[in-house]
């Protein structure tokens, strides 16, 4: 954090100065670990194999809370007697398809009560059958990667869930509030985590029993009524096969030690950059629209109506059930008067998914040439995302790209100076990518907001005028859409109405630009119609369905309350509580933290005077407290809801999880996850380390690509892994920002840190005769890059079963061009692509490698070295791509891949080398 | 030191463009003196003494300061973009065009209060003479049922035990923490790793009550400001590079510029020019702090009143210490040390030698005083002898 997020740094390091015990778990020894308390060094990627133990250790030593657990949890609930864990069936959860990679999850559901079941839901709900099938009619020619298409379609339903979290389809579920029942979920937890032991958290993450007991004692003594603990992370748990995983463990953790809803707990995800969190809630995402609603889809969404009814069932509890209001909103905000009852408030006008076109399964359409132009606005894949070969040569197939960034970045400059230029793939030449670069404004020379991991809208002024052409990304979108309309003016085509029929009209400010403050009203939305026509909503229960209300995004409705831009509200701390609700304004309502009904008891006393944050005033009969209450102002403590109760109703007056379908806190989540109920350990894709818990090696759900141009390293015991013996792991310095599109063309943040470099460890350095300051190649299946070396302590060997194994830290900053001051090869170059199958997000924060000293070959060569190093640890297209690990053969290895799979059409798919217009092709075989 | 007030004059005879008050009198080494040096040097009116406390156990190495200081001042990139390796260092020193510099020191030490985990995994022994830390639980102490017992010697532990001092007679060798100490990839084996930490410690120039600089410049270029501090005026400085060797800290120095650049280019701006931090003068003059204590975002870099910055160190290097943190220590805040205390002074956890300061820095003019009076002995002698030899020759 320090490292990545220095200003952010400055309170933790206030709270440290009061007294807060600050524990930093990290591979490597960084700028946080350097004023923590304690540093645990552990193996990139075995997060959950450690967070599991603390889950052991806090359940066998009862040191859960155990009032908040039994009132706030699903602990007591009731699990189906169809559920099987991964200790039962080596490695994988009931309902696994090894065929498609996928889950089956109607078995990990709650026990139904009478004949429905609750959960995810029986095969035959027809809503569930939807979430598996839509696909089918969609074509997934379109999509992905080279996925079979069962496996695609069956996985399509996690990531295009929205921001809703899963529906149950009934309000009512079994609960044992003893926790004795052996189906609770808590006895559930119990069975599962009991392997979760010391000993293996030092088989598999290489930190000793008395590191994990210090850090187990730690959390668990500043947990409880009078303390809570919080847990900050970043993409250090997100960006891995088992991301999402990782951090519900973390999210497990705080619900036993009842650390969620209350004052100083919580789990803090750090954003990569300013208002990251903006660009989730109103999105950038594919599969998502403003507010976490979920992207409609081809098929199941022809109506209004059936798109609302899969984002909620309107039986459930909770605050979704009014999604339709939220909806209709939003349509309203986008085509005004054109969104009409009668036409279904335009519905129809939005655009609809027909697969996965998160960011790889784009690039690969690129290279299958489906792709004609597209917009890169403040991002560099060709340095930043994983697999940049193969982010360059699908950049190299498009018609036309638009770059809007500060700088002349390497994925505008890949036709001239892309490092495949050298080695012979892309010829400038023959590439025909026209490419648009329009400078942009930074965040000085426009006005507008910033939402921080807080959910805080802070508003920015203008401060300078944008040099020369540079403009925001406002005033370019507002132009652009502009000169679109004009040039469709007078189209009867139905296919322009969507265009034509937006609210594309917003006012100047006092600079002669669009008005951002006016964007940001038309976000928080108006009453329409009625006495308070013209009006800006206050809250988001305001919105009605039928299309009385606009609104551009429900969760930011109220950040305009009273017609006040209350992001813009700068009140001194030291003027008002210490919640310091007059600073900024956060999402939703105000609220500074979440579902805090959890930070009072179940009869609504605060836990501890301590933790006093919001509380039950029997006297007034409401919700009251430092924070604006997340809850119903006026449902008292004892509330209980009439049996059938569904929506806002449902939901009892000790029911704090308020987005939740049952009201709780999930420690096990019965539905909505694509990949386990419960976090269970799985090796990274790549990686030199066995599974120490069962037979599967990695999560059995990932997203696979066997294509030419996306081999991948033995793992565990698969022949040839003595090829890549070491693990790696990326990561930002603080000096430079992210792809370096902001920092390596600074002079003053470049000579800080000027040149690529690798860390190493004293003891890997003498292990392969690398020096301090020398070069090193970094090889990985799919291409190889040199670094400086920087010798270092900081980076430690782990003992992990018996053996060292080594770590190699890789900033990611610096990329091959010709216009940054710094460049240098790209430590995202090394990575494959695999996915994680609930979000689709690459695994780059671990993978494996081989490092030898010295520079790198040149051109051509370098290809033939990457496959000659290939060739020797046998890589073929199955290498570490088959969902489920095979059974061992006679001599306790995995069966080694044949002949058959070499050549790519047992496994199929088509031939990643396509993308590199067959240059690519020639060369691996060469 | 030899307090005089008068024999400092002689070198101060040719202030271009000064007034001489705000010069000659700052060569007196009284250590404390009402008013502090700003008096001396001849203001009437002036603000409170201004400086830095540095305190260097709360810095995160971010460098902002580095970046701050060059974005206000104008200072141009300095060197060729190139890897020092020398931990995250890669600045190197302070100089014409690094004013502030923050160095990274790694150390085979424990960190008062820390436990790391650096050596997990690796047998373990120690190049200390003292015990090491926090490795005293045995792994099979721990147990692996979580019975909740097993950690119950924690708190017996002494965490601090090897910063305790060692007895002077077997003083073991400073660890400066540099790579040069001992070639990372060329140490023994993996045997050798013990515990660690990492300091971080921006340095700047002192702006010392006597300073060096300040004595031996000829030109005036160099002056004492009224808030106390020692700035070098661009247009003045005649590029005589008296002050580089004059400084104990080797923090001023001249700056050369590029070649193969414009002449209107940054790099080139006043090349040949002795440079150094100025402590942000014209954002004083507004009642602004410096750039670097604005930028820093943990307050390691403190700016404000010196009598106040000086206290405020004392409390909080008695509070590191009374949590056991012995290493410690003020550097360059004493008022009767070597260059009489400094407008910045610093926070440090260990020696002065592992961050590159000099140990116990004196005013490179200190010995002037001595020195004037034997060079007048000496030269009274020499017309002794010369009267003596006219006398003699008379004869």
């Amino acid at each position: 954090m320090a490292e990545c997020h220095p200003v952010g740094f400055q309170w933790v390091m206030e709270a440290k100065a009061r007294g807060a015990k600050v524990i930093h778990i990290d591979p490597r020894f960084t700028r946080t670990s350097a004023v923590a308390d304690t540093h645990v060094p552990i193996r990139a990627g075995s997060d959950i194999a450690f967070l599991g133990a603390i889950i052991n250790y806090i359940l066998s030593t009862e040191k859960y809370f155990h009032d908040y657990v039994v009132a706030y949890t699903n602990a007591a609930t009731l699990v189906s007697e169809d559920f099987v864990d991964v200790d039962d069936l080596d490695g994988v959860f009931s309902g696994y398809d090894p065929e498609t990679g996928t889950y089956d999850t109607s078995s990990w559901s709650y026990e139904g009560v009478g004949e429905h079941s609750a959960g995810g839901g029986p095969a035959s709900d027809p809503a569930k059958d939807d979430e598996g099938g839509e696909e089918k009619g969609g074509g997934s020619g379109a999509t992905g990667g080279s996925e079979s298409e069962e496996s695609e379609s069956d996985r399509s339903a996690g990531y295009e869930m929205g921001g809703h979290g899963a529906s149950l389809d009934h309000s009512e579920v079994r609960r044992d509030e003893t926790l004795q029942h052996p189906r609770t979920v808590f006895q559930v937890l119990k069975r599962h985590f009991a392997r979760y032991t010391p000993e293996m958290v030092q088989e598999t993450c290489g930190i000793s029993p008395e590191q994990l007991l210090e850090v187990c004692e730690a959390v668990t003594a500043n947990s409880g009524r009078d303390k809570t603990t919080a847990w900050v992370y970043s993409v250090g748990w997100t960006h891995h096969t088992v991301g999402v995983q990782m951090i519900r463990t973390s999210a497990i953790i705080q619900l036993l030690l009842g650390n969620m809803g209350r004052p100083g707990g919580g789990i803090m995800a750090l954003r990569g950059h300013a208002s990251i969190q903006g660009s989730t809630d109103i999105p950038t995402l594919f599969n998502l629209l403003p507010g976490y609603l979920p992207m409609p889809k081809v098929g199941p969404h022809d109506s209004l109506d059936e798109y609302v009814a899969e984002i909620a069932s309107p039986d459930q509890k909770g605050f979704w059930v009014n999604a339709k209001s939220y909806t209709v909103s939003l349509l309203k905000a986008w085509w005004g008067d054109a969104a009409t009852e009668e036409n279904d408030f335009a519905f129809g006008y939005m655009p609809r998914l027909t697969g996965d076109h998160g960011t790889y399964a784009t690039v690969m359409s690129m290279l299958r040439d489906e792709i004609d132009g597209y917009f890169l606005l403040g991002q560099n894949p060709a340095v930043g995302s994983a697999h940049g070969k193969m982010q360059r040569m699908g950049l190299s197939h498009l018609k036309w790209l638009v770059v809007r960034d500060l700088n002349l970045i390497e994925s505008a400059t890949f036709w001239s100076d892309a490092p495949e230029i050298e080695t012979g793939e892309l010829k400038t030449d023959e590439i025909d990518t026209e490419v648009f670069f329009f400078p942009a404004a930074s965040h000085v020379e426009k006005g507008g907001t910033f939402t921080q991991t807080q959910r805080m809208l802070q508003w920015h002024h203008k401060a300078v005028d944008p040099p020369g052409d540079a403009q925001s990304e406002l005033e370019f979108f507002y132009l652009l859409g502009q000169k679109i309309r004009q040039r469709l003016a007078g189209s009867t085509d139905d296919r322009d109405r969507p265009i034509l029929d937006l609210t594309w009209d917003y006012p100047l400010d006092e600079d002669g630009e669009i008005s951002a403050e006016a964007v940001l009203a038309e976000i928080n939305g108006f009453h329409l119609s009625g006495d308070k026509a013209g009006q800006p909503l206050n809250t988001f229960n305001e919105m009605k369905p039928d299309g009385s209300t606009s609104g551009g995004c429900w969760i930011y409705t109220g950040v305009f309350a009273d017609g006040v831009n209350q992001a813009m509200r700068r009140k001194p701390g030291r003027e008002q509580s210490w919640v310091a609700p007059e600073w900024g304004w956060a999402w939703p309502m105000n609220r500074r933290t979440l579902y805090n009904r959890a930070s009072a008891d179940p009869e609504g006393k605060p836990w501890s005077e301590k933790k006093a944050y919001v509380w039950w005033d029997e006297e007034a009969k409401k919700w009251t407290g430092h924070d604006v209450p997340d809850f119903e102002v006026g449902k008292a403590p004892s509330y209980r809801p009439e049996e059938g109760a569904s929506g806002p109703d449902g939901l009892a007056g000790d029911d704090p999880f308020i987005m939740q379908a049952d009201g709780k806190g999930w420690l096990y989540a019965p539905a909505g996850l694509l990949d386990g109920p419960m976090p269970t350990h799985y090796e990274p894709q790549e990686s030199p380390v066995s599974n120490p818990m069962y037979r599967q090696q990695a999560n059995p759900t990932r997203e696979v690509f066997p294509r030419k141009d996306n081999y991948q390293n033995p793992s565990g015991d698969e022949p040839g892994v003595e090829l890549y013996p070491y693990v790696f792991t990326t990561y930002r310095l603080t000096e430079h920002h992210t792809a370096g599109g902001m920092s390596r063309f600074q002079p003053y943040l470049s000579e800080l840190q000027p040149e690529f470099f690798c860390e190493v460890s004293p003891e890997l350095a003498r292990e392969r005769g690398l020096e301090n300051l020398g070069w090193a190649t970094i090889i990985s299946a799919r291409t190889a890059i040199e670094a400086r070396v920087l010798v270092t302590e900081r980076v430690t060997p782990l003992r992990i079963a018996g053996r060292t194994v080594h770590q190699i830290g890789l900033p990611y900053h610096w990329g091959q061009g010709d216009q940054a001051l710094v460049s240098g090869d790209s430590a995202n170059d090394l990575f494959g692509v695999t996915l994680d199958a609930n979000v689709h997000i690459q695994e780059t924060k671990v993978a494996s490698c081989d490092i030898q000293p010295g520079r790198r070959p040149r051109g051509p060569a370098l290809l033939e070295y990457v496959a000659a190093h290939r060739a020797r640890a046998g890589v073929t297209l199955a290498t570490g791509n088959e969902h489920r690990t095979p059974p061992e053969d006679a001599e306790g290895k995995h069966r080694r891949v044949t002949r058959d799979d070499l050549d790519g059409d047992v496994i199929g798919g088509p031939d990643g080398a396509t993308g590199a217009k067959g240059s690519m092709n020639k060369q691996e075989r060469s | 030191m030899d307090p005089s007030t008068s024999s400092g004059q002689a070198l101060t005879t040719s202030p271009v463009g000064q007034p001489d008050a705000h010069r000659g009198p700052d060569q007196a080494f009284t250590s404390v003196e009402p008013g502090g040096p700003a008096v001396r040097a001849g203001w009437e009116e002036h603000p409170p003494r201004k400086g830095f406390f540095t305190d260097t156990s709360i810095c995160i190495g971010c460098k902002a300061c580095e970046v701050a200081c060059k974005e206000w001042n104008g200072v141009p990139q300095d060197g060729i973009y190139e890897l020092l390796g020398s931990s995250y260092d890669n600045t190197g020193a302070l100089g014409a065009s690094t004013w502030r510099h923050v160095e990274f020191i790694e150390q085979r030490k424990p960190l008062g209060g820390q436990t790391t985990g650096v050596t997990i995994g690796v047998p373990e022994t120690t190049s200390y003479a003292e015990p090491s830390v926090g490795r005293a639980v045995l792994l099979g102490e721990i147990g692996g049922d979580f019975d909740g017992s097993a950690g119950a010697d924690h708190s017996g532990l002494d965490l601090f035990g090897s910063l305790k001092p060692a007895p002077a007679q077997d003083k073991p060798l400073v660890d400066l923490g540099m790579p040069a100490f001992d070639l990372p990839s060329a140490s023994p084996d993996a045997g050798e790793r013990t515990d660690f930490r990492w300091l971080m410690a921006s340095n700047v120039c002192k702006h010392c009550t006597n300073a060096g600089c300040l004595d031996v410049c000829p030109t005036g270029a160099l002056f004492r400001t009224e808030f106390g501090t020692v700035v070098v005026q661009d247009d003045v400085c005649n590029g005589c590079g008296y002050c580089v060797a004059g400084c104990p800290f080797g923090v001023i120095d001249r700056r050369i510029g590029d070649k193969n650049k414009p002449k209107d280019d940054l790099a080139n701006k006043n090349h040949g020019v002795a440079q150094k931090c100025t402590l942000c003068y014209d954002r004083l003059s507004e009642n602004l702090t410096p750039a670097c204590a604005q930028a820093c975002p943990t307050q390691s870099i403190q700016f404000g009143d010196v009598d106040e910055l000086r206290e405020r160190a004392q409390k909080r290097v008695e509070t590191l210490q009374a949590a056991g943190v012995m290493g410690a220590q003020l550097y360059a805040e004493d008022p009767d040390g070597g260059v009489g205390g400094a407008g910045a002074f610093f926070l440090l956890l260990d020696e002065p030698e592992v961050y590159g300061f000099p140990p116990d820095p004196v005013v490179t003019t200190a010995d002037l005083p001595r020195m004037w009076k034997n060079a007048g002995f000496a030269a009274l002698g020499l017309v002794a002898a010369a009267a003596t030899a006219f006398v003699a020759g008379r004869r």
